[in-house]
C-alpha cells in the first residue's frame, strides 16, 4: 500500500485532464462502465474525442464551464506501483486549490503546451513546486503533433524552464524533460515513433521509478504528540503511551530523548503499533511511544533526540501563499496551526510580495491578496517547536485559520 | 521481544493520523457504520489508533431496515465484541412520522431517506464529527472531496468553496451547529481496502463471498430475489445463480456480481483482474450524472 502521490499543475487547456485519461486509458485503469459512461457523454456533447476530462472533473459546475475547479484525486496502479494523482487546477484564481492537491505530492508534473511554450501560469506553476520542494518535477512538453514532433521547439522551452530553474533558491530539485501527446498517447505509456530525437524515458517509466521514499529528504528526528493513551484497564493499568506520527528521521528504544518544550530528558522504553513491539520506527509511521520515566507530556508536545532539537520560538519568519478572498492585512490576528499544535498568531510585518516569475520582490506592500505569495514575520502566543521548511517539510510549515470564520485562510513555510 | 523496524506503510499511517486528531480536535464524534467492508476497515483502524484503550467514540448504523440479515448480525456480533456503544437509528421512523416520503415503483429505494435520519441523529446526539469510510476513487464527486469535510447545519455540503487542505494539517474548527463530515480512508482504493482486510485477516459478512442466492436481471444487472423490499416484475424471471456483493448498501439499490470468490484471496484476485467499477452495481448513482453530488450537497454522507 506504499503508494506515489503526484500532482499535474499547468496552465487551462495545456490537456491536464487528457494527460491523466490517457495515463488511466493506457493502462486499462478504467472500467468499462466509467469508459462507457465517458464515451456516452463524448458524443451527447458532440466531440469526436474522447473527453476525460469528464471523468475527472467531478462537479457540475465543472463540467458546466468546462474547467477543473477543485483538486480531483485519481488512483491508477500497474503491475510495479500505486499512484495517486491529484488532478489540480490552472485557472489563476484557484491557486489555493493547486497549492491544496500539491502540497502532499511527492512529484509533480508541470505541463506545457508545445504550441504556446513558457507562459504566465507555467512561472506560477513551476514557483509553488519550487516553494513547496517538490523534488522531482516532471515537465511534460505537450502537444507534440501539433508542431510537428520539433526537437527545436523542445528545446526552446526546455532552456526557459533550466534558466527559470537556475534562478530558484531551490537547488535539489530533479528536472525531467519529457515530449509527448496526450491526445495521441505519444510518449506517455509507449515511446513515441515520432520522436525518434527523444532518446529518455515515458512518462509512466519515469514514475514507476520514482521511489516514494527516495524523494524525502533527510531530516532529524520529530515526533509531535498527537494524544496521550491511559487505558486504565486492568491490563493496562499504568500505560501511558504518546501516540503521533513520525515527522522525520527514526526513534529506537533506548533513545535518549529531550521533550519539548519542557526540556525534560527521558529515553524510550517502548514502541508500540496495535499489538506489537517494534525496535525501531521510521519516518511517516503512526506509532505510541512510552518512556522510562513518568514525565509531564501533552497534545502539542514533542519528542526529539537530545543535540538534535528544533528551534524554541515565539517568532517566525515566513514565506506564505494567501488562500481567502480577504487579503492578509499586518496586525491581524490569526490562530497558527503548526503540525498538531496550535497558538494565537499576530501579523507584526507584512515584508513583501513575491513575483512568480522569479523577477524579484515587491517591499513594504500594504495587503496580501488572494493568491499571492509573500514574506511575512508573526508573533505567537506561545512558544512552537519549529525547524525551516527546508529541513523539514512536515515541521517547518503551519496554516493560518481566521478565528471569525474558521477558515484556513493560509499556508506558511518557515525560513 | 521482536528485533523489527516497522515499515510505514503509507496509508494505514494517514488514516491513523486522521483518526487521531478527531478524537483531540473534536468534543462528540462518531463513527458512521453500515456494516460494509469500508466500514469494518474505519472500525480495526481506529482500535490500531487508540490501543491498548478502547475505541473512544461510539459507532451509529443508519439502518433503512432493508439491509442484507447477513449484514445486522455481523453487526451486532463486532460491536459487543469490542465493547463500543452502537446507536442505531431507523429510516422507518422517519418514514413512520411523515418527515421522509417512501419511494415507491421498480426503482424505488430507501437509500436516499437516509439523509434525513442520519441528520436527525446528529442533531440528536450533537456529534460534531462524523466518521465515515467514503473513498476518493468510489465516484467523481466524492474524488473532490476534503479529508476534513465541513456541513452546514442543515449538512449541506458546499462543494464549490471548500477549505484548502495542505500537507496532514487539518483544521477542526467549526461554528456551533455546523459537523464535519471525516473521511479517514479516502485515499484508499477498493483493492487496498480489500488487500488490508486479507493481510490483517479482518471478519466481514458473508455476503462478499460468493453464494448460491435466487436472483432476477433488470438493466443488465443482478438483484436478490430473496427478499420483498427489492421490487420485481412478474415476467422478470428467477434463477438461482452463485453471486456475492461488492457493495453492501441498502438491498433494494445494491445488485450483485457473478462470482467464484469464496475467500478473501478470491476476492482480492477477482478485484484485480475487474473491468467494472465497484459503483458500476449501485443504481442509485446512476440517476443522474451528478446523483451523487446532489446527495451530498442534501447531507448524505
Amino acid at each position: 500500500m506504499n503508494v506515489l502521490k503526484i500532482a499535474t499543475a499547468g496552465s487551462v487547456d495545456d490537456g491536464k485532464s487528457t494527460l491523466i485519461g490517457r495515463l488511466l486509458y493506457d493502462t486499462k485503469s478504467l472500467t468499462d462502465d466509467k469508459l462507457e459512461a465517458i464515451e456516452e457523454k463524448s458524443k451527447q456533447r458532440g466531440f469526436d474525442y474522447l473527453d476525460f476530462s469528464l471523468a475527472t472533473d467531478g462537479l457540475v459546475a465543472e463540467r458546466e464551464q468546462g474547467i477543473t475547479i477543485d483538486v480531483a484525486h485519481i488512483y491508477f496502479s500497474t503491475r510495479k506501483k500505486s499512484f495517486i494523482i491529484a488532478d489540480t487546477p490552472g485557472h489563476i484564481e484557484y491557486t489555493r486549490n493547486m497549492v491544496t492537491g500539491a502540497s502532499t505530492a511527492q512529484a509533480s508534473i508541470v505541463l506545457i503546451d508545445a504550441r504556446n511554450g513558457v507562459v504566465e501560469q507555467t512561472y506560477r506553476h513551476f514557483f509553488i513546486n519550487n516553494l513547496l520542494r517538490i523534488k522531482d518535477v516532471v515537465i511534460a512538453i505537450n502537444k507534440m503533433d501539433l508542431v510537428d514532433f520539433s526537437e527545436e521547439k523542445y528545446n526552446i522551452i526546455k532552456g526557459e524552464i533550466e534558466y527559470l530553474a537556475s534562478k530558484s533558491e531551490y537547488k535539489n530539485q530533479n528536472l525531467t524533460f519529457i515530449p509527448l501527446s496526450a491526445l495521441k498517447g505519444d510518449n506517455v505509456v509507449t515511446t513515441s515513433e515520432n520522436m525518434p530525437w527523444y532518446k529518455g524515458e515515458t512518462l509512466l517509466h519515469h514514475l514507476e521509478r520514482l521511489d516514494a521514499e527516495d524523494v524525502q529528504e533527510e531530516t532529524q528526528a520529530r515526533f509531535p504528540v498527537q494524544t496521550v493513551i491511559r487505558p486504565k484497564t486492568s491490563t493496562y493499568h499504568d500505560f501511558r503511551g504518546y501516540a503521533g506520527k513520525i515527522y522525520g528521521g527514526d526513534f529506537k528504544v533506548g533513545d535518549k530523548i529531550a521533550v519539548l518544550p519542557s526540556q525534560t530528558k527521558s529515553t524510550i522504553k517502548s514502541i508500540h503499533f496495535f499489538n506489537e513491539e517494534f525496535v525501531r520506527a521510521k519516518n511517516g509511521s503512526s506509532v505510541t511511544i512510552t518512556l522510562e520515566d513518568n514525565v509531564n507530556v501533552s497534545r502539542g508536545d514533542m519528542l526529539v533526540k537530545i543535540n538534535e532539537e528544533p528551534t524554541i520560538t515565539k517568532q517566525l519568519n515566513a514565506t506564505i501563499c494567501w488562500m481567502d478572498s480577504a487579503p492578509l492585512q499586518a496586525s491581524q490576528k490569526y490562530y497558527i496551526k503548526h503540525g498538531v499544535n496550535d497558538a494565537q498568531a499576530k501579523i507584526t510585518q507584512l515584508n513583501t510580495i513575491i513575483k512568480t516569475d522569479f523577477s524579484g520582490k515587491i517591499e513594504n506592500p500594504s495587503a496580501l491578496e488572494l493568491n499571492q505569495i509573500g514574506d511575512i514575520q508573526l508573533k505567537l502566543s506561545k512558544p512552537l517547536l519549529v525547524d525551516a521548511y527546508n529541513e523539514n517539510k512536515s515541521n517547518g510549515s503551519f496554516i493560518l485559520i481566521n478565528p471569525k470564520t474558521n477558515n484556513t485562510v493560509g499556508v506558511g513555510f518557515i525560513r | 521481544m521482536s528485533q523489527k523496524t516497522i515499515q510505514v506503510d503509507a496509508l494505514e499511517s494517514e488514516a491513523i493520523f486522521i483518526f487521531r486528531e478527531v478524537v483531540a480536535q473534536f468534543e462528540k464524534p462518531v463513527l458512521l457504520f453500515s456494516g460494509g467492508k469500508d466500514s469494518i476497515t474505519l472500525v480495526r483502524l481506529a482500535q490500531k489508533a487508540f490501543f491498548p484503550a478502547k475505541i473512544p467514540f461510539p459507532l451509529m448504523h443508519i439502518d433503512t431496515g432493508h439491509n442484507f440479515p447477513e449484514t445486522i448480525e455481523f453487526r451486532d456480533r463486532l460491536t459487543q465484541e469490542l465493547g463500543v456503544e452502537l446507536i442505531v437509528r431507523n429510516v422507518q421512523d422517519n418514514i413512520d412520522n411523515g418527515t421522509v416520503k417512501e419511494e415507491t415503483g421498480r426503482y424505488a429505494s430507501r437509500n436516499m431517506l437516509q439523509t434525513e435520519t442520519l441528520l436527525d441523529a446528529i442533531e440528536e446526539f450533537g456529534f460534531d464529527a462524523c466518521i465515515g469510510g467514503a473513498r476518493r476513487d468510489e465516484e467523481k464527486a466524492r474524488a473532490k472531496e476534503r479529508i476534513f469535510s465541513v456541513r452546514d447545519d442543515f449538512g449541506q455540503w458546499d462543494e464549490k468553496n471548500q477549505r484548502p487542505e495542505v500537507f496532514d494539517m487539518l483544521n477542526g474548527k467549526i461554528d456551533l451547529g455546523q459537523n464535519v463530515r471525516v473521511f479517514p480512508i479516502s485515499n484508499w482504493t477498493e483493492l487496498d481496502v480489500w488487500s488490508y482486510i486479507e493481510k490483517e485477516n479482518i471478519e466481514i459478512p458473508s455476503i462478499y463471498f460468493a453464494h448460491k442466492r435466487q436472483t432476477f436481471l433488470r438493466d443488465g444487472l443482478i438483484w436478490s430475489a430473496d427478499d420483498a423490499v427489492v421490487f420485481r416484475d412478474k415476467e422478470e424471471k428467477v434463477e438461482e445463480r452463485m453471486v456475492r456483493f461488492r457493495t453492501v448498501g441498502d438491498m433494494s439499490c445494491t445488485a450483485a456480481v457473478l462470482s467464484h470468490a469464496v475467500d478473501i484471496a478470491k476476492v482480492v484476485e477477482e478485484i484485480r483482474d475487474s473491468s467494472i467499477s465497484e459503483r458500476g452495481a449501485r443504481i442509485d448513482d446512476k440517476r443522474s450524472e451528478a446523483a451523487m453530488e446532489k446527495r451530498k450537497q442534501q447531507g448524505y454522507f
